[in-house]
């Protein structure tokens, strides 16, 4: 098939960065979206043009690296998918698609379609994670966990970092990952001695890296590759509530 | 009373703020249709009610002083949620930058996208709504105390009514996306509320449009008169 492709061009971060027609051509309905940027870059190199810079890596959808914006919406309009797994059977031939990079201002372009979301890391940096004396191995399973907290703890820890709610989110919020990031520690017994002190630190850095706030569209839990529920940010916004208002501490 | 300003540093206080705020407003709101309600009893019962409100809280509290205290209450209710309003919008702002060429909004519903200039029509109905039928400057022929009359009469006019209509349909929509978010914001999430909440915000939201623009549309269809 044949497609027309509008693609955010821009040579670094402080290029003002334009959209620039492409024509990719013959390119198999089996191919993988990313692929297809690779058949034109190919093609743009031959040509002694600059390809076009995307994040890519293991490119099964578990990474977290390949965001971007096709058509208005991250990772595409297709359900339940990163960029990667999207296939070009889901477009027709003559098609006309539109690219460009998550924008949020915490998430600066680093060049056309590679943004730097290094704000996620400092999110995490901040109480993404539990202390644990070093020693031997635990046993599997020698703390007991009620199984709908290990699944509910599952599905927020299925995020993978890509970025897509704040992409998606007309206010450019970090509330859906760092609420899953929250709840996933939080909802487990390894997580609760630092319970809150983690929600605590957490929010403070995700407003201090400058995302926006939530109004509850749910626009991030459509995008999300992970299907992540909004619920986990109504527990986060408890667990703080908690921590400032009724003064809950960690032991 | 510190760990409220700790709280409402943080963009999730602001939120609060704004649920909290806006529960008092559905409140009022609530009370405010039922009351009206009354006019469907005639003028006598209607103007009776309306005198009522003036010496509520008798003996212990005067003449007027209960409904200046819900006034107070009501403007800081409102003033709150409007500068929590402001404050996250333009942080919100900024946190986008640079926009989308195309961007697919379809994934949200029409009343969460319009909460922002919906607020804005609502205060601006609430204004006129005061000047209209509380002090009256916009009201020609504005009786005092003569509550019933003056409402039959300004809805009389049928651009009056229509202004009427219209905010009650912004209010609808304020009120649906609102009570949703904040069951979300506050987190009242267990799995009852997590079933109902959608059909709870849709049914206060056509409860109190049904019952607000019944008042109009009665006196255009003569239902009430004087």
């Amino acid at each position: 098939m044949n497609l027309t492709l509008h693609v955010w061009r821009q040579a670094g971060p402080n290029d003002k960065g334009r959209f620039e027609k492409y024509e990719a051509r013959d390119i198999s309905e089996h191919a993988s979206f990313l692929e297809m940027l690779d058949i034109l870059n190919e093609e743009l190199v031959e040509k002694g043009q600059e390809p076009i810079a995307f994040e890519h890596d293991c490119r099964e959808g578990i990474c977290g690296s390949c965001g971007m914006v096709i058509n208005g919406v991250p990772h595409s309009k297709q359900k339940a998918i990163t960029s990667c797994q999207l296939h070009m059977r889901s477009f027709k031939d003559g098609d006309e698609i539109w690219i460009e990079p998550f924008r949020a201002t915490a998430f600066p372009v680093l060049k056309d379609l590679v943004v730097d979301r290094s704000a996620f890391d400092r999110i995490i940096q901040k109480g993404g994670y539990v202390s644990v004396r070093t020693g031997n191995a635990v046993d599997a399973n020698a703390t007991p966990i009620p199984k709908t907290d290990a699944d509910a703890a599952f599905d927020a820890a299925t995020c993978i970092g890509c970025g897509a709610c704040v992409a998606a989110c007309p206010n450019a919020s970090a509330m859906l990952f760092t609420s899953a990031k929250v709840s996933h520690l939080g909802l487990l017994p390894q997580g609760q001695p630092e319970r809150y002190k983690r929600v605590e630190a957490m929010v403070a850095q995700m407003d201090q890296e400058g995302f926006g706030s939530c109004t509850n569209h749910g626009a991030c839990q459509n995008a999300c590759p992970k299907s992540i529920s909004i619920e986990y940010i109504a527990r986060m916004n408890r667990d703080l509530m908690k921590a400032k208002l009724l003064g809950s501490k960690d032991d | 009373m510190r760990g409220v300003l700790a709280l409402y540093q943080s963009t999730i206080g602001k939120k609060v703020v704004m649920a909290v705020t806006g529960l008092m407003l559905v409140g009022f709101i609530l009370g405010h249709m039922a009351g009206n309600l009354k006019i469907y009893q005639g003028a006598e019962k209607y103007d009776a009610y309306a005198a009522g409100l003036r010496e509520l809280g008798k003996p212990l509290l005067g003449h007027y002083q209960a409904i200046w205290l819900a006034r107070l209450g009501l403007l800081a209710a409102v003033g709150l949620h409007i500068w929590s309003a402001l404050s996250l919008t333009s942080a919100s702002r900024k946190a986008r930058g640079t926009g989308y060429k195309k961007f697919d909004d379809v994934s949200m519903s029409y009343a969460s996208r319009t909460m922002r200039w919906g607020g804005v029509i609502l205060l601006a109905f609430i204004v006129y709504h005061l000047l209209h039928l509380t002090v009256g400057t916009v009201h020609r022929e504005f009786e005092y105390g003569a509550v019933y009359q003056n409402v039959v009469l300004a809805f009389q006019r049928w651009p009056v009514s229509v202004v009427y209509i219209v905010a009650n349909l912004a209010l609808a929509m304020h009120l649906y996306h609102g009570i949703w978010s904040m069951t979300q914001t506050l987190s009242l999430t267990n799995n009852t509320i997590l079933r109902v909440r959608r059909p709870l915000a849709a049914g206060i939201a056509l409860v109190v449009l049904a019952g607000n623009i019944s008042i109009p549309l009665s006196v255009m269809l003569g239902v009430i008169s004087l």
